[in-house]
């Protein structure tokens, strides 16, 4: 957080309730400290959509809250009732009048000036996986695929840390570059690319996962992302053409290991029943 | 400048223009084509070779259509819209009324009852007032029903055909079991006064029977087509008992019969905001407040459980298919959710809010409306949670500063650990909107009244605290064992709620009440109920939506494949229009049921709300 400015906001908003503003300058303040808060309390910028959405939300939790008791809601519409029809507002009122066109035509003048940017996309974090996978000529199911060297890690552990070691490897000549030597997506060539490449230490990315995904992702890279729900942007190489299915395995329980996620384990009843 | 000189200017300009169009005209004769023929006027009577080749062209089609095989069409294209929108718009039409004349006979016939057993003869007044909106809706029900059916197979004769190699057993029982809805339905409504009140009850039971076994039948034929079951590798049939009780089955049956309540509890409340904004008399005014605060409160009670049965039937579409759960809850359809969390917050947020203004109409409620703000406070921040997406919508530049589609610290919010416990906890705060409410009217007279409010707030803390830590460990766990926490949270949930209620029916037993003003409640209020009824009625279309297109490029997920020209899955943008404009359709419907509605009430209705409106000084919950 942003604490310079979320700090003296939240003393003002503290401070409104020995002022006793009236209902509509509390509401007004109230809504001008979750802007300030939103689009300039975080220390990494919250995008302008998430900003809309908050305010659009609170905007309607104000007017409801002002508008569910008789006596709040005529302490917001008198103040306004009273500065359209006095006589003694006409200035102002006619100050207002004109703000409120200028407001749009500056608005309109920063957007039609505002240098130009790649428009704006929706990503999703996690395409969907095909039904069936085929690598070097063997086709699986993913309904069913699991990393068949997940079960040494309980029978045979030495043989599963030799796998682990061999992961690592892979890892670091392969994968680094790009993914980073502590897997944050913030390797060498990761500012050249856009979007930047995955963060596995984040707990919403491979620990969401089943394994069978990750090798999906791996051998096919981004040449293989599907097509609905597009636009993907991935410089992913497809693995599978470097790689042998069991290396594949091995950087990806390597993967695991390394940022201490566990995956998604496969569903007890996974699979359609009658096909 | 002489004037002189711009004369001359003009004319010199006029003269230019007129050279350069007469250039232009005779460059264009030059140029133009002339048929050599043309001229020729001999040659000028035959045909010439286009006329010719025209003729020929005509006689082999006419041979070829007299030697035509006869060929089984796959599709056919429905104009202007294509097959997919007319199909998805009349079948979205269709649920929706079907939704509505399943739901009313449920609340109906409890309503009934309680008058039955109480003796209070308002109660069942009222429980024929929502009946009278039913007949109307079932002749839209069966027309859009034929509608949707004649344009499936019109339009996919191929696919339907396979759907009845599989389904055929089941069409004779679905038509024997909607004549006798017909039967139940209109001897329900028209014998309300003719039978005695056992028999009518009976009655009413028997059409709910019959209702809820016709849409668990429906079900079979769309959950197959997402969860297939029963059939070979080929989409053979083995087993059609298997291809009804397939994977989804059960979890849409739960998920659409609380579903069916909950939007006919607020359709039949946005019938009485309608009469009460138009109501003349203080009589009519308090019969459709309650009326409306009646429907509303069987809308809210139904959509509490909802997110649970939710939540389960999108656990076993993962469960199903990993590719499917992906799609729907990480992919191309996951962006839904997060209209789906706008709109039921607005849904939570609107019910909260018409229990406060309804504290209005209470003596004595005002000794609570200083907690509105603490349960706005937990409201709005259970709303922004949920309506945080994970993934966020962001310019290259946004995407570059957070490093990466979710915000280091917002993207914490995006998870279903955050989103879980969101909605526990919106529901426990609109769980205590209402019991303030219930309260607002009635003062307790039980000695132990102190120490039931504490045990009550002491069951609200653990509940609350318990869908918290859960909450926040689900953050340091795995995935697998997340998943399960959702268990505990809901269960803390239902248990407080059940408890507290049980609690406070002994702890207001003999309670002093209240007058409560029936009537006397702002505009606003009905403009809410129908803002419910129509975020409802949009939810609807909209989930309904997700839960067909996530077969995407699939007839039945897996076997069957859709090769139409519809085989892709419509931008978000195109697809929120379909069910927004199907929506608006439906409302217009809906306008003609509330106004034969109403003609069918209006003669003797002065009678009527004499006999109907709620004692002015009623505290009903």
């Amino acid at each position: 957080m942003n604490w310079m400015i979320v700090l003296p906001v939240l003393l003002v908003l503290a401070g409104l309730r020995f002022v006793k503003p009236s209902m509509l300058g509390w509401a007004a303040a109230w809504w001008i400290a979750v802007w300030i808060i939103m689009d300039f309390g975080f220390a990494v910028p919250v995008p302008k959509s998430v900003v809309k959405e908050f305010l659009g939300i609170v905007t309607l939790a104000l007017a409801a809250y002002v508008s569910s008791d008789p006596q709040r809601w005529a302490e917001v519409r008198d103040p306004m009732v009273a500065f359209l029809t006095e006589r003694r507002h006409l200035p102002l009122l006619g100050l207002v009048a004109v703000a409120i066109p200028a407001a749009v035509a500056a608005s309109i003048y920063l957007e039609m000036t505002a240098p130009a940017q790649a428009p704006t996309f929706g990503r999703t974090v996690h395409p969907a996986p095909p039904a069936t996978l085929t690598v070097h000529d063997v086709t699986h199911d993913m309904q069913t695929l699991d990393n068949p060297l997940r079960s040494l890690e309980t029978s045979d552990p030495e043989a599963f840390a030799a796998h682990l070691e061999e992961g690592r490897r892979i890892y670091y000549e392969n994968c680094f570059y790009c993914h980073g030597d502590l897997m944050q997506g913030a390797g060498m060539f990761a500012h050249a690319l856009n979007p930047i490449p995955t963060n596995f230490q984040d707990s919403g990315t491979i620990a969401m996962l089943q394994e069978s995904f990750l090798f999906w992702r791996v051998a096919k890279g981004g040449p293989g992302l599907p097509e609905e729900g597009g636009p993907w942007m991935s410089a992913m190489p497809a693995w599978e053409q470097f790689l042998s299915e069991e290396e594949m395995w091995e950087v990806i329980l390597f993967l695991y290991e390394f940022t201490e996620q566990r995956p998604r384990a496969l569903h007890a009843a996974s699979g359609g029943e009658g096909h | 400048m002489k004037k002189s000189h711009l004369l001359i200017g003009l004319v010199v300009l006029l003269a230019l223009g007129g050279v350069a169009a007469e250039l232009a005209t005779f460059m264009d004769e030059r140029l133009a084509y002339s048929s050599p023929l043309a001229a020729d006027a001999e040659h000028a009577a035959e045909p010439t070779p286009r006329e010719l080749a025209l003729e020929a062209q005509a006689a082999a089609q006419a041979e070829e259509d007299a030697n035509r095989p006869y060929e089984e069409e796959e599709y056919r294209a429905f104009p202007k819209i294509g097959s997919r929108v007319a199909v998805w718009m009349v079948a979205q039409l269709h649920l929706l009324f079907a939704a509505f004349v399943l739901a009313v006979p449920m609340f109906a016939l409890i309503i009934e009852f309680i008058g039955y057993k109480s003796g209070d003869k308002r109660y069942d007044d009222l429980a024929y007032e929502f009946t009278k909106l039913l007949s109307t809706s079932f002749s839209f029900t069966a027309t859009l029903g034929a509608l949707l059916t004649f344009l499936l197979v019109a339009l996919y004769p191929k696919f339907m055909n396979y759907l009845m190699h599989v389904f055929s057993p089941t069409f004779l029982p679905y038509t024997l079991l909607f004549f006798f809805e017909a039967i139940f339905l209109y001897s329900y409504y028209y014998g309300w006064h003719a039978f005695s009140k056992r028999v009518h009850l009976l009655l009413g039971l028997a059409l709910n029977l019959v209702g809820t076994a016709i849409m668990f039948i429906a079900n079979a034929w769309l959950t197959f087509m997402t969860t297939p079951a029963g059939i070979s590798s080929t989409g053979a049939r083995i087993s059609t008992w298997e291809a009804v009780t397939n994977y989804t089955w059960m979890p849409i049956n739960i998920h659409r019969i609380i579903a069916n309540v909950a939007f006919g509890g607020s359709i039949a409340a946005a019938y009485a905001a309608f009469q009460f904004l138009k109501a003349k008399t203080p009589e009519e005014r308090a019969h459709y407040d309650w009326m409306g605060y009646i429907g509303n409160f069987v809308a809210i009670a139904a959509l509490l459980p909802l997110p649970f049965a939710g939540y389960w039937l999108a656990s076993e579409i993962y469960a199903f298919s990993q590719t499917m759960g992906l799609t729907m809850m990480g992919g191309a359809f996951s962006w839904l959710f997060i209209i789906q969390a706008i709109l039921i917050g607005n849904l939570f947020l609107a019910a909260n809010y018409y229990l406060w203004l309804g504290m209005g109409r209470i003596e004595g409620a005002e000794r609570f409306r200083s907690y509105i703000k603490y349960l706005l406070i937990v409201i709005t921040g259970c709303f922004l949670v949920w309506a945080t997406p994970r993934s966020i919508l962001a310019t290259v530049g946004e995407v570059q500063a957070m490093g990466g589609s979710s915000h280091p610290a917002l993207g914490f919010l995006g998870v279903m650990s955050a989103k879980n416990t969101a909605v526990n906890l919106l529901i426990l705060t609109t769980y205590v909107s209402f019991l303030l409410y219930r309260r607002s009217g009635r003062i307790p007279t039980v000695a132990w009244a102190k120490l039931g409010n504490i045990v009550q707030f002491a069951i609200f803390a653990v509940a609350a605290s318990t869908v918290l830590f859960f909450g926040i460990y689900g953050y340091f766990v795995e995935a697998a064992v997340r998943i399960k926490f959702s268990i505990p949270q809901v269960l803390s949930v239902l248990v407080a709620m059940v408890a507290v209620t049980v609690i406070d029916i002994f702890l207001l037993r003999g309670a002093k009440e209240t007058e409560t003003r029936w009537g006397q409640i702002s505009n606003t209020s009905q403009y809410v109920l129908i803002f419910l009824a129509v975020t409802f009625t949009w939810l609807m279309g909209l989930m309904g939506y997700v839960r067909s297109g996530l077969r995407q490029h699939w007839h039945v997920y897996g076997v069957i494949r859709d090769t139409s020209p519809d085989a892709y899955t419509p931008t978000l943008g195109f697809a929120t229009q379909v069910v927004s404009v199907t929506v608006l359709i439906f409302f217009g419907f809906i306008g003609v049921v509330f106004w034969l509605a109403s003609l069918g009430g209006s003669h003797g209705s002065e009678d009527e709300a004499a006999v109907t409106s709620p004692s002015l000084a009623e505290g009903e919950t």
